[in-house]
Protein backbone atom coordinates (compact mmCIF):
# COMPACT_ATOMS: atom_id res chain seq x y z
CA UNK A 1 0.00 0.00 0.00
CA UNK A 2 1.26 3.47 -0.75
CA UNK A 3 1.18 6.26 1.85
CA UNK A 4 -2.18 7.60 0.69
CA UNK A 5 -3.78 4.15 0.82
CA UNK A 6 -2.31 3.58 4.28
CA UNK A 7 -3.78 6.86 5.51
CA UNK A 8 -7.18 6.04 4.02
CA UNK A 9 -7.19 2.61 5.65
CA UNK A 10 -6.13 4.05 9.03
CA UNK A 11 -8.78 6.77 8.78
CA UNK A 12 -11.37 4.10 7.93
CA UNK A 13 -10.40 2.08 11.00
CA UNK A 14 -10.61 5.13 13.28
CA UNK A 15 -13.97 6.27 11.86
CA UNK A 16 -15.36 2.75 12.28
CA UNK A 17 -14.22 2.60 15.91
CA UNK A 18 -15.50 6.07 16.79
CA UNK A 19 -18.80 5.38 15.02
CA UNK A 20 -19.20 2.25 17.16
CA UNK A 21 -18.92 3.92 20.55
CA UNK A 22 -20.93 6.96 19.45
CA UNK A 23 -23.71 4.69 18.11
CA UNK A 24 -24.04 3.05 21.53
CA UNK A 25 -23.50 6.26 23.55
CA UNK A 26 -25.97 5.27 26.30
CA UNK A 27 -23.63 2.35 27.07
CA UNK A 28 -20.30 4.04 26.44
CA UNK A 29 -20.48 7.75 27.23
CA UNK A 30 -23.31 8.23 29.72
CA UNK A 31 -22.61 5.63 32.46
CA UNK A 32 -19.05 6.80 33.26
CA UNK A 33 -20.28 10.38 33.47
CA UNK A 34 -22.99 9.40 35.95
CA UNK A 35 -20.59 7.27 38.01
CA UNK A 36 -18.05 10.09 38.21
CA UNK A 37 -20.77 12.58 39.17
CA UNK A 38 -21.63 10.28 42.07
CA UNK A 39 -17.96 10.26 43.13
CA UNK A 40 -17.90 14.06 43.02
CA UNK A 41 -21.06 14.34 45.11
CA UNK A 42 -20.27 11.65 47.66
CA UNK A 43 -16.47 11.70 48.03
CA UNK A 44 -15.85 15.27 46.99
CA UNK A 45 -18.79 17.19 48.39
CA UNK A 46 -20.16 15.18 51.31
CA UNK A 47 -17.12 13.31 52.68
CA UNK A 48 -14.52 15.68 51.21
CA UNK A 49 -15.79 18.60 53.28
CA UNK A 50 -14.93 16.58 56.42
CA UNK A 51 -11.51 15.51 55.06
CA UNK A 52 -10.29 19.06 54.62
CA UNK A 53 -7.25 19.83 52.48
CA UNK A 54 -4.63 17.58 50.94
CA UNK A 55 -1.26 19.13 50.07
CA UNK A 56 -2.93 22.50 50.67
CA UNK A 57 -5.67 21.83 48.12
CA UNK A 58 -9.36 21.14 48.78
CA UNK A 59 -10.14 17.44 48.75
CA UNK A 60 -12.62 17.90 45.91
CA UNK A 61 -9.99 19.53 43.69
CA UNK A 62 -7.44 16.91 44.76
CA UNK A 63 -9.51 13.94 43.57
CA UNK A 64 -10.68 15.48 40.26
CA UNK A 65 -7.51 14.64 38.25
CA UNK A 66 -7.52 11.10 39.63
CA UNK A 67 -11.17 10.58 38.71
CA UNK A 68 -10.62 11.96 35.21
CA UNK A 69 -7.66 9.62 34.80
CA UNK A 70 -9.67 6.71 36.17
CA UNK A 71 -12.35 7.24 33.51
CA UNK A 72 -9.74 7.57 30.78
CA UNK A 73 -8.05 4.32 31.83
CA UNK A 74 -11.17 2.19 32.18
CA UNK A 75 -12.86 3.51 29.04
CA UNK A 76 -9.80 3.25 26.78
CA UNK A 77 -9.21 -0.28 27.95
CA UNK A 78 -12.76 -1.53 27.83
CA UNK A 79 -13.47 0.11 24.47
CA UNK A 80 -10.74 -1.76 22.64
CA UNK A 81 -11.20 -4.98 24.59
CA UNK A 82 -14.90 -5.02 23.84
CA UNK A 83 -14.70 -3.77 20.26
CA UNK A 84 -11.93 -6.11 19.14
CA UNK A 85 -13.45 -9.09 20.90
CA UNK A 86 -16.81 -8.33 19.26
CA UNK A 87 -14.98 -8.28 15.93
CA UNK A 88 -13.55 -11.69 16.76
CA UNK A 89 -16.88 -13.00 17.99
CA UNK A 90 -18.82 -11.79 14.93
CA UNK A 91 -15.87 -12.79 12.72
CA UNK A 92 -15.79 -9.30 11.21
CA UNK A 93 -12.09 -9.29 12.09
CA UNK A 94 -11.81 -11.36 8.90
CA UNK A 95 -12.77 -8.24 6.91
CA UNK A 96 -9.50 -6.71 8.06
CA UNK A 97 -7.45 -9.87 7.75
CA UNK A 98 -8.33 -10.49 4.10
CA UNK A 99 -7.53 -6.88 3.20
CA UNK A 100 -4.01 -5.66 2.35
CA UNK A 101 -3.95 -3.42 5.45
CA UNK A 102 -0.76 -3.98 7.44
CA UNK A 103 -1.21 -5.20 10.99
CA UNK A 104 0.20 -2.01 12.45
CA UNK A 105 -2.63 -0.06 10.83
CA UNK A 106 -5.20 -2.42 12.36
CA UNK A 107 -3.57 -2.01 15.78
CA UNK A 108 -3.26 1.77 15.40
CA UNK A 109 -6.90 2.02 14.34
CA UNK A 110 -8.12 0.24 17.45
CA UNK A 111 -5.73 2.14 19.72
CA UNK A 112 -6.74 5.55 18.35
CA UNK A 113 -10.42 4.56 18.56
CA UNK A 114 -10.01 3.43 22.18
CA UNK A 115 -8.01 6.52 23.09
CA UNK A 116 -10.72 8.67 21.48
CA UNK A 117 -13.36 7.16 23.74
CA UNK A 118 -11.13 7.43 26.81
CA UNK A 119 -10.36 11.07 26.07
CA UNK A 120 -14.00 11.77 25.17
CA UNK A 121 -15.23 10.40 28.48
CA UNK A 122 -12.35 12.20 30.24
CA UNK A 123 -13.54 15.45 28.69
CA UNK A 124 -17.14 14.83 29.79
CA UNK A 125 -15.96 14.10 33.34
CA UNK A 126 -13.84 17.26 33.27
CA UNK A 127 -16.87 19.31 32.23
CA UNK A 128 -18.95 17.71 35.00
CA UNK A 129 -16.22 18.54 37.52
CA UNK A 130 -16.64 22.25 36.71
CA UNK A 131 -19.98 22.06 38.52
CA UNK A 132 -18.17 21.09 41.71
CA UNK A 133 -14.83 22.88 41.65
CA UNK A 134 -12.58 25.27 39.72
CA UNK A 135 -9.68 23.79 37.78
CA UNK A 136 -6.69 25.71 36.50
CA UNK A 137 -4.21 23.94 34.28
CA UNK A 138 -0.82 24.15 35.89
CA UNK A 139 1.11 22.52 33.03
CA UNK A 140 -1.12 22.10 29.95
CA UNK A 141 1.53 20.22 27.96
CA UNK A 142 2.23 17.73 30.75
CA UNK A 143 -1.52 17.26 31.26
CA UNK A 144 -2.12 16.57 27.57
CA UNK A 145 0.93 14.34 27.19
CA UNK A 146 0.03 12.22 30.21
CA UNK A 147 -3.65 11.81 29.37
CA UNK A 148 -3.02 10.96 25.70
CA UNK A 149 -0.21 8.52 26.48
CA UNK A 150 -2.24 6.85 29.22
CA UNK A 151 -5.24 6.48 26.91
CA UNK A 152 -2.99 4.91 24.27
CA UNK A 153 -1.31 2.61 26.76
CA UNK A 154 -4.55 1.17 28.10
CA UNK A 155 -6.02 0.90 24.63
CA UNK A 156 -3.09 -1.34 23.70
CA UNK A 157 -3.67 -3.30 26.91
CA UNK A 158 -7.32 -3.80 25.97
CA UNK A 159 -6.25 -4.99 22.52
CA UNK A 160 -3.91 -7.64 23.94
CA UNK A 161 -6.64 -8.77 26.33
CA UNK A 162 -9.12 -9.15 23.46
CA UNK A 163 -6.60 -11.02 21.30
CA UNK A 164 -6.11 -13.59 24.05
CA UNK A 165 -9.77 -13.74 25.10
CA UNK A 166 -11.79 -16.79 24.11
CA UNK A 167 -15.11 -15.75 25.66
CA UNK A 168 -16.75 -12.53 26.81
CA UNK A 169 -15.88 -13.27 30.46
CA UNK A 170 -12.20 -13.08 29.56
CA UNK A 171 -12.42 -9.39 28.69
CA UNK A 172 -13.89 -8.47 32.06
CA UNK A 173 -11.40 -10.36 34.25
CA UNK A 174 -8.51 -7.89 33.86
CA UNK A 175 -10.64 -4.75 34.37
CA UNK A 176 -12.32 -6.18 37.48
CA UNK A 177 -9.45 -7.98 39.15
CA UNK A 178 -6.45 -5.93 38.01
CA UNK A 179 -7.36 -2.47 36.71
CA UNK A 180 -9.93 -1.50 39.32
CA UNK A 181 -7.77 -2.38 42.38
CA UNK A 182 -4.68 -0.77 40.84
CA UNK A 183 -6.64 2.39 40.03
CA UNK A 184 -8.20 2.68 43.49
CA UNK A 185 -4.81 2.04 45.08
CA UNK A 186 -3.04 4.35 42.64
CA UNK A 187 -3.56 7.53 44.63
CA UNK A 188 -6.84 8.62 43.06
CA UNK A 189 -8.43 9.41 46.43
CA UNK A 190 -5.39 9.99 48.64
CA UNK A 191 -1.77 11.02 48.74
CA UNK A 192 0.62 8.15 49.34
CA UNK A 193 2.17 10.25 52.11
CA UNK A 194 -0.79 9.07 54.20
CA UNK A 195 0.39 5.48 53.95
CA UNK A 196 2.94 3.79 56.25
CA UNK A 197 6.40 3.58 54.68
CA UNK A 198 6.01 -0.13 53.81
CA UNK A 199 2.79 0.43 51.86
CA UNK A 200 4.27 3.52 50.23
CA UNK A 201 7.05 1.30 48.88
CA UNK A 202 4.54 -1.30 47.70
CA UNK A 203 2.46 1.39 46.01
CA UNK A 204 5.50 2.56 44.06
CA UNK A 205 5.30 -0.56 41.88
CA UNK A 206 1.79 0.36 40.78
CA UNK A 207 2.11 1.95 37.31
CA UNK A 208 -1.22 3.75 37.62
CA UNK A 209 0.19 5.75 40.54
CA UNK A 210 2.61 7.42 38.11
CA UNK A 211 -0.10 8.27 35.61
CA UNK A 212 -2.49 9.69 38.20
CA UNK A 213 0.22 11.74 39.86
CA UNK A 214 1.72 13.02 36.63
CA UNK A 215 -1.75 14.07 35.52
CA UNK A 216 -2.44 15.68 38.90
CA UNK A 217 0.83 17.55 38.54
CA UNK A 218 -0.28 18.87 35.13
CA UNK A 219 -3.53 20.20 36.58
CA UNK A 220 -2.72 21.11 40.20
CA UNK A 221 1.07 21.31 40.19
CA UNK A 222 1.46 18.69 42.97
CA UNK A 223 2.68 15.11 42.74
CA UNK A 224 3.86 12.28 44.97
CA UNK A 225 6.42 11.14 42.39
CA UNK A 226 8.92 12.74 39.95
CA UNK A 227 6.93 13.69 36.83
CA UNK A 228 9.78 13.31 34.31
CA UNK A 229 10.35 9.71 35.37
CA UNK A 230 6.62 9.03 35.13
CA UNK A 231 6.46 10.28 31.55
CA UNK A 232 9.45 8.15 30.56
CA UNK A 233 7.93 5.11 32.28
CA UNK A 234 4.59 5.54 30.47
CA UNK A 235 6.38 5.94 27.11
CA UNK A 236 8.44 2.81 27.81
CA UNK A 237 5.29 0.83 28.67
CA UNK A 238 3.71 1.99 25.41
CA UNK A 239 6.70 0.81 23.37
CA UNK A 240 6.80 -2.58 25.11
CA UNK A 241 3.05 -3.27 24.90
CA UNK A 242 2.80 -1.98 21.31
CA UNK A 243 5.62 -4.31 20.26
CA UNK A 244 3.99 -7.22 22.07
CA UNK A 245 0.56 -6.55 20.54
CA UNK A 246 2.01 -6.25 17.04
CA UNK A 247 4.05 -9.41 17.45
CA UNK A 248 0.95 -11.29 18.58
CA UNK A 249 -1.05 -9.90 15.67
CA UNK A 250 1.66 -10.87 13.18
CA UNK A 251 1.68 -14.37 14.62
CA UNK A 252 -2.10 -14.51 14.30
CA UNK A 253 -2.51 -15.21 18.03
CA UNK A 254 -6.17 -15.71 18.83
CA UNK A 255 -7.36 -14.93 15.32
CA UNK A 256 -5.75 -17.43 12.93
CA UNK A 257 -5.97 -21.20 13.17
CA UNK B 1 1.06 -18.07 -21.02
CA UNK B 2 -0.91 -16.06 -18.46
CA UNK B 3 -0.21 -16.81 -14.82
CA UNK B 4 -3.00 -18.85 -13.20
CA UNK B 5 -5.42 -16.87 -11.07
CA UNK B 6 -4.54 -19.28 -8.28
CA UNK B 7 -1.67 -21.72 -8.12
CA UNK B 8 -1.18 -24.07 -5.18
CA UNK B 9 1.78 -26.40 -4.77
CA UNK B 10 2.30 -28.96 -2.02
CA UNK B 11 -0.09 -27.20 0.34
CA UNK B 12 -0.14 -28.86 3.73
CA UNK B 13 -2.00 -27.97 6.88
CA UNK B 14 -1.64 -29.75 10.17
CA UNK B 15 -3.74 -28.29 12.97
CA UNK B 16 -2.51 -28.02 16.55
CA UNK B 17 -4.34 -31.21 17.54
CA UNK B 18 -2.35 -33.15 14.93
CA UNK B 19 -5.19 -33.37 12.39
CA UNK B 20 -3.78 -33.26 8.86
CA UNK B 21 -6.39 -31.23 6.98
CA UNK B 22 -4.40 -30.89 3.75
CA UNK B 23 -1.89 -33.46 2.54
CA UNK B 24 0.25 -31.54 0.06
CA UNK B 25 -2.32 -30.57 -2.55
CA UNK B 26 -1.57 -29.08 -5.99
CA UNK B 27 -4.15 -26.98 -7.79
CA UNK B 28 -4.30 -24.48 -10.65
CA UNK B 29 -7.20 -22.19 -11.43
CA UNK B 30 -6.73 -20.52 -14.82
CA UNK B 31 -7.46 -16.82 -15.28
CA UNK B 32 -11.08 -16.11 -16.18
CA UNK B 33 -12.21 -19.55 -15.05
CA UNK B 34 -15.36 -20.41 -13.14
CA UNK B 35 -13.93 -23.18 -11.00
CA UNK B 36 -15.70 -25.54 -8.62
CA UNK B 37 -13.91 -26.84 -5.55
CA UNK B 38 -16.10 -29.57 -4.17
CA UNK B 39 -15.82 -32.01 -1.35
CA UNK B 40 -17.75 -33.39 1.60
CA UNK B 41 -17.79 -31.54 4.91
CA UNK B 42 -14.37 -31.60 6.54
CA UNK B 43 -12.61 -32.57 3.29
CA UNK B 44 -10.31 -29.52 3.34
CA UNK B 45 -12.11 -26.98 1.12
CA UNK B 46 -12.45 -24.25 3.70
CA UNK B 47 -8.93 -24.84 4.99
CA UNK B 48 -7.57 -24.43 1.46
CA UNK B 49 -9.54 -21.24 0.87
CA UNK B 50 -8.75 -20.00 4.38
CA UNK B 51 -5.03 -20.26 3.62
CA UNK B 52 -5.49 -18.42 0.31
CA UNK B 53 -7.35 -15.62 2.16
CA UNK B 54 -4.86 -15.48 5.07
CA UNK B 55 -7.40 -16.66 7.63
CA UNK B 56 -5.57 -19.93 8.20
CA UNK B 57 -1.81 -20.39 8.54
CA UNK B 58 -0.35 -23.01 6.25
CA UNK B 59 2.06 -25.63 7.51
CA UNK B 60 3.92 -26.01 4.21
CA UNK B 61 3.57 -25.38 0.51
CA UNK B 62 3.29 -22.48 -1.86
CA UNK B 63 0.31 -20.33 -2.88
CA UNK B 64 0.43 -17.76 -5.68
CA UNK B 65 -2.35 -15.42 -6.73
CA UNK B 66 -1.85 -14.18 -10.30
CA UNK B 67 1.80 -15.14 -9.95
CA UNK B 68 2.31 -13.29 -6.66
CA UNK B 69 3.66 -15.60 -3.97
CA UNK B 70 1.69 -14.91 -0.77
CA UNK B 71 4.83 -15.51 1.29
CA UNK B 72 6.63 -12.73 -0.59
CA UNK B 73 3.96 -10.04 -1.03
CA UNK B 74 0.66 -11.04 0.51
CA UNK B 75 -0.59 -7.44 0.57
CA UNK B 76 -0.24 -7.16 -3.22
CA UNK B 77 -1.87 -10.54 -3.72
CA UNK B 78 -4.78 -9.54 -1.51
CA UNK B 79 -5.67 -6.66 -3.83
CA UNK B 80 -6.54 -9.27 -6.45
CA UNK B 81 -8.69 -11.27 -4.06
CA UNK B 82 -12.34 -10.93 -3.02
CA UNK B 83 -13.82 -13.32 -0.48
CA UNK B 84 -17.39 -14.35 0.26
CA UNK B 85 -17.12 -16.71 3.23
CA UNK B 86 -19.46 -19.43 4.32
CA UNK B 87 -20.43 -17.76 7.62
CA UNK B 88 -21.71 -14.22 7.98
CA UNK B 89 -18.68 -12.22 9.04
CA UNK B 90 -19.73 -8.60 9.27
CA UNK B 91 -20.82 -6.52 12.21
CA UNK B 92 -24.54 -7.09 12.56
CA UNK B 93 -24.96 -3.62 14.02
CA UNK B 94 -23.37 -1.64 11.19
CA UNK B 95 -25.39 -0.12 8.39
CA UNK B 96 -25.34 -2.00 5.08
CA UNK B 97 -23.70 0.83 3.17
CA UNK B 98 -21.11 1.40 5.92
CA UNK B 99 -20.06 -2.25 5.78
CA UNK B 100 -19.27 -2.02 2.07
CA UNK B 101 -17.63 1.42 2.28
CA UNK B 102 -15.53 0.39 5.27
CA UNK B 103 -14.21 -2.56 3.30
CA UNK B 104 -13.30 -0.19 0.47
CA UNK B 105 -11.40 1.90 2.99
CA UNK B 106 -9.44 -1.14 4.16
CA UNK B 107 -8.15 -1.41 0.59
CA UNK B 108 -7.17 2.26 0.60
CA UNK B 109 -9.94 3.19 -1.84
CA UNK B 110 -10.93 6.88 -1.57
CA UNK B 111 -14.55 7.52 -0.56
CA UNK B 112 -15.11 9.52 -3.76
CA UNK B 113 -14.38 6.38 -5.79
CA UNK B 114 -15.96 3.91 -3.37
CA UNK B 115 -19.37 5.59 -3.04
CA UNK B 116 -20.53 5.26 -6.68
CA UNK B 117 -19.09 1.73 -6.87
CA UNK B 118 -20.94 0.81 -3.68
CA UNK B 119 -24.18 2.29 -5.04
CA UNK B 120 -23.87 0.27 -8.24
CA UNK B 121 -23.17 -2.98 -6.41
CA UNK B 122 -25.99 -2.51 -3.91
CA UNK B 123 -28.39 -1.70 -6.74
CA UNK B 124 -27.24 -4.69 -8.81
CA UNK B 125 -27.71 -6.96 -5.82
CA UNK B 126 -31.07 -5.51 -4.78
CA UNK B 127 -29.86 -4.00 -1.53
CA UNK B 128 -29.96 -0.28 -2.30
CA UNK B 129 -33.26 0.24 -0.46
CA UNK B 130 -31.73 -1.38 2.63
CA UNK B 131 -28.52 0.65 2.61
CA UNK B 132 -29.34 2.66 5.74
CA UNK B 133 -30.61 -0.29 7.77
CA UNK B 134 -28.55 -2.34 10.21
CA UNK B 135 -27.20 -5.56 8.69
CA UNK B 136 -28.92 -7.67 11.33
CA UNK B 137 -32.30 -6.62 9.88
CA UNK B 138 -31.54 -8.28 6.53
CA UNK B 139 -32.87 -11.69 5.54
CA UNK B 140 -30.39 -14.56 5.11
CA UNK B 141 -30.32 -14.15 1.33
CA UNK B 142 -29.74 -10.42 1.63
CA UNK B 143 -26.87 -10.98 4.02
CA UNK B 144 -25.24 -13.28 1.48
CA UNK B 145 -25.67 -10.65 -1.23
CA UNK B 146 -24.22 -8.03 1.10
CA UNK B 147 -21.10 -10.17 1.44
CA UNK B 148 -20.88 -10.41 -2.35
CA UNK B 149 -21.13 -6.61 -2.68
CA UNK B 150 -18.47 -6.20 -0.01
CA UNK B 151 -16.16 -8.69 -1.70
CA UNK B 152 -16.47 -6.92 -5.07
CA UNK B 153 -16.03 -3.33 -3.89
CA UNK B 154 -12.30 -3.20 -4.69
CA UNK B 155 -12.71 -4.87 -8.11
CA UNK B 156 -10.94 -8.17 -7.33
CA UNK B 157 -9.70 -10.28 -10.23
CA UNK B 158 -10.28 -13.49 -8.28
CA UNK B 159 -13.47 -14.01 -6.32
CA UNK B 160 -13.78 -16.83 -3.81
CA UNK B 161 -17.35 -17.88 -3.12
CA UNK B 162 -17.58 -20.31 -0.22
CA UNK B 163 -21.12 -21.71 -0.36
CA UNK B 164 -22.63 -18.38 -1.40
CA UNK B 165 -26.17 -19.72 -1.87
CA UNK B 166 -26.46 -21.81 1.29
CA UNK B 167 -29.93 -21.35 2.74
CA UNK B 168 -31.07 -19.18 -0.15
CA UNK B 169 -34.43 -19.93 -1.83
CA UNK B 170 -34.39 -21.27 -5.36
CA UNK B 171 -35.57 -18.07 -7.07
CA UNK B 172 -32.93 -15.95 -5.39
CA UNK B 173 -30.32 -18.64 -5.96
CA UNK B 174 -30.93 -18.53 -9.68
CA UNK B 175 -30.71 -14.74 -9.76
CA UNK B 176 -27.40 -15.00 -7.88
CA UNK B 177 -26.18 -17.52 -10.46
CA UNK B 178 -26.99 -15.05 -13.20
CA UNK B 179 -25.08 -12.34 -11.37
CA UNK B 180 -22.03 -14.55 -10.83
CA UNK B 181 -22.10 -15.69 -14.42
CA UNK B 182 -22.25 -12.06 -15.54
CA UNK B 183 -19.24 -10.90 -13.52
CA UNK B 184 -17.31 -13.93 -14.76
CA UNK B 185 -18.18 -13.51 -18.43
CA UNK B 186 -18.48 -9.73 -18.77
CA UNK B 187 -15.91 -8.52 -16.29
CA UNK B 188 -13.52 -11.44 -16.62
CA UNK B 189 -13.43 -12.09 -12.88
CA UNK B 190 -12.04 -15.53 -12.11
CA UNK B 191 -14.30 -17.33 -9.65
CA UNK B 192 -13.71 -20.24 -7.31
CA UNK B 193 -16.95 -21.71 -6.00
CA UNK B 194 -17.54 -24.20 -3.26
CA UNK B 195 -21.07 -25.45 -2.87
CA UNK B 196 -23.11 -28.38 -1.72
CA UNK B 197 -25.64 -27.71 -4.50
CA UNK B 198 -24.01 -29.78 -7.21
CA UNK B 199 -26.53 -28.56 -9.75
CA UNK B 200 -25.08 -25.11 -9.11
CA UNK B 201 -21.53 -26.27 -9.80
CA UNK B 202 -22.61 -28.17 -12.91
CA UNK B 203 -24.50 -25.20 -14.24
CA UNK B 204 -21.87 -22.53 -13.56
CA UNK B 205 -18.40 -24.04 -13.57
CA UNK B 206 -16.10 -24.96 -16.44
CA UNK B 207 -13.47 -26.76 -14.38
CA UNK B 208 -13.69 -28.73 -11.19
CA UNK B 209 -11.57 -30.19 -8.43
CA UNK B 210 -12.87 -32.64 -5.88
CA UNK B 211 -11.12 -32.79 -2.54
CA UNK B 212 -11.54 -35.55 -0.02
CA UNK B 213 -9.63 -36.38 3.17
CA UNK B 214 -7.23 -33.49 2.42
CA UNK B 215 -6.31 -34.72 -1.06
CA UNK B 216 -7.38 -33.66 -4.53
CA UNK B 217 -8.99 -36.79 -5.95
CA UNK B 218 -10.14 -35.26 -9.22
CA UNK B 219 -9.08 -32.15 -11.13
CA UNK B 220 -10.48 -31.83 -14.61
CA UNK B 221 -12.99 -30.01 -16.80
CA UNK B 222 -16.66 -30.24 -15.88
CA UNK B 223 -17.49 -31.64 -19.33
CA UNK B 224 -14.71 -34.22 -19.04
CA UNK B 225 -15.89 -35.28 -15.64
CA UNK B 226 -19.49 -35.70 -16.69
CA UNK B 227 -18.45 -37.98 -19.55
CA UNK B 228 -17.07 -40.33 -16.90
CA UNK B 229 -20.59 -41.00 -15.72
CA UNK B 230 -21.20 -44.62 -16.79
CA UNK B 231 -24.82 -44.91 -15.89
CA UNK B 232 -27.67 -42.42 -15.60
CA UNK B 233 -30.89 -43.26 -13.84
CA UNK B 234 -34.19 -41.82 -15.04
CA UNK B 235 -37.52 -41.87 -13.25
CA UNK B 236 -40.41 -42.61 -15.61
CA UNK B 237 -43.95 -41.54 -14.65
CA UNK B 238 -46.49 -43.98 -16.03
CA UNK B 239 -50.04 -43.42 -17.27
CA UNK B 240 -51.47 -46.66 -15.86
CA UNK B 241 -50.57 -48.48 -12.63
CA UNK B 242 -48.19 -51.45 -12.87
CA UNK B 243 -48.66 -54.67 -10.99
CA UNK B 244 -45.30 -56.18 -11.97
CA UNK B 245 -42.02 -54.72 -13.13
CA UNK B 246 -41.64 -54.85 -16.94
CA UNK B 247 -38.57 -56.60 -18.31
CA UNK B 248 -36.59 -54.60 -20.88
CA UNK B 249 -33.70 -56.21 -22.64
CA UNK B 250 -30.40 -54.32 -22.32
CA UNK B 251 -31.60 -52.08 -19.45
CA UNK B 252 -32.00 -52.33 -15.72
CA UNK B 253 -35.44 -51.38 -14.56
CA UNK B 254 -36.81 -51.18 -11.04
CA UNK B 255 -40.36 -50.52 -9.84
CA UNK B 256 -40.52 -47.47 -7.52
CA UNK B 257 -44.29 -47.57 -7.00
CA UNK B 258 -47.36 -48.44 -9.02
CA UNK B 259 -47.00 -45.33 -11.23
CA UNK B 260 -43.22 -44.98 -11.41
CA UNK B 261 -40.20 -47.03 -12.51
CA UNK B 262 -36.48 -46.25 -12.38
CA UNK B 263 -34.61 -46.93 -15.62
CA UNK B 264 -30.80 -47.22 -15.56
CA UNK B 265 -29.17 -46.35 -18.86
CA UNK B 266 -25.53 -47.12 -19.56
CA UNK B 267 -23.42 -44.57 -21.45
CA UNK B 268 -23.89 -44.90 -25.23
CA UNK B 269 -27.09 -46.90 -25.02
CA UNK B 270 -29.90 -45.96 -27.37
CA UNK B 271 -32.78 -44.79 -25.20
CA UNK B 272 -35.28 -45.34 -28.03
CA UNK B 273 -34.89 -49.11 -27.54
CA UNK B 274 -36.20 -48.83 -24.02
CA UNK B 275 -39.24 -46.81 -25.06
CA UNK B 276 -39.96 -49.18 -27.93
CA UNK B 277 -39.93 -52.19 -25.60
CA UNK B 278 -42.09 -50.40 -23.05
CA UNK B 279 -44.60 -49.46 -25.76
CA UNK B 280 -44.71 -53.08 -26.97
CA UNK B 281 -45.58 -54.14 -23.40
CA UNK B 282 -48.37 -51.56 -23.26
CA UNK B 283 -46.60 -49.27 -20.81
CA UNK B 284 -47.29 -45.59 -21.54
CA UNK B 285 -44.72 -43.09 -20.22
CA UNK B 286 -46.07 -39.64 -19.35
CA UNK B 287 -42.83 -37.95 -18.31
CA UNK B 288 -39.24 -38.65 -17.29
CA UNK B 289 -36.51 -36.94 -15.25
CA UNK B 290 -33.06 -37.66 -13.83
CA UNK B 291 -33.21 -39.42 -10.48
CA UNK B 292 -30.23 -37.31 -9.31
CA UNK B 293 -28.08 -34.56 -10.73
CA UNK B 294 -25.38 -36.10 -12.92
CA UNK B 295 -22.55 -34.46 -11.01
CA UNK B 296 -24.12 -35.60 -7.77
CA UNK B 297 -24.01 -39.22 -8.90
CA UNK B 298 -20.31 -38.92 -9.71
CA UNK B 299 -19.53 -36.97 -6.56
CA UNK B 300 -21.17 -39.52 -4.31
CA UNK B 301 -19.43 -42.42 -6.02
CA UNK B 302 -16.02 -40.72 -5.71
CA UNK B 303 -16.22 -39.40 -2.19
CA UNK B 304 -17.83 -42.46 -0.67
CA UNK B 305 -14.75 -44.56 -1.45
CA UNK B 306 -12.83 -45.07 1.79
CA UNK B 307 -9.42 -45.07 0.13
CA UNK B 308 -8.78 -42.18 -2.22
CA UNK B 309 -6.95 -42.82 -5.41
CA UNK B 310 -4.68 -39.98 -6.37
CA UNK B 311 -6.76 -39.01 -9.34
CA UNK B 312 -5.38 -35.87 -10.95
CA UNK B 313 -6.10 -36.80 -14.54
CA UNK B 314 -3.37 -37.01 -17.09
CA UNK B 315 -4.36 -33.78 -18.86
CA UNK B 316 -4.19 -31.80 -15.65
CA UNK B 317 -1.00 -33.47 -14.50
CA UNK B 318 0.69 -32.65 -17.80
CA UNK B 319 -0.30 -29.00 -17.61
CA UNK B 320 0.99 -28.82 -14.05
CA UNK B 321 4.28 -30.33 -15.10
CA UNK B 322 4.56 -27.90 -18.02
CA UNK B 323 4.07 -24.91 -15.73
CA UNK B 324 6.61 -26.15 -13.23
CA UNK B 325 9.14 -26.62 -16.00
CA UNK B 326 8.42 -23.18 -17.38
CA UNK B 327 8.93 -21.54 -14.02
Amino acid sequence: MNTRQLLISLWTMVVKEVRRFVRIWPQTLVPPSITMTMYFIIFGNLIGSRVGEMHGISYMSYIVPGLIMMSVITNSYSNVASSFFSNKFQRSVEEMMVSPMPNWVILAGFVIGGAARGLGVGLIVTIVSFFFTDLNLHHPLVTLAVVIMTAMLFSIGGFINALLAKKFDDISIIPIFVLTPLTYLGGVFYSIDLLPQFWQNVTMINPILYMVNAFRYGILGISDIPVGGALIAIAAFIVVLWSLALWMLNRGKGIRS
Amino acid sequence: MAEPALSIRGLTKVYGNGFEALKGIDLDVPQGDFFALLGPNGAGKSTTLGIVCSLVQKTAGQVSIFGIDIDKDFAKAKYALGVVPQEFNFSQFEKVEDIVLTQAGYYGMPLKEAKPRCERLLKDLGLWDKRNGAARMLSGGMKRRLMIARALIHRPRLLILDEPTAGVDIELRRSMWEYMRRINEEEGTSIILTTHYLEEAESLCRNIAIINHGEIIKNTSMRGLLTELDTETFLLDLAEPLETTPVIEGFEIERVDSHQVALSVRKGTNLNDAFQQLTEQGVRVLSMRNRANRLEELFVSMTSQPETSKGIDSESAQSTQAKETAS
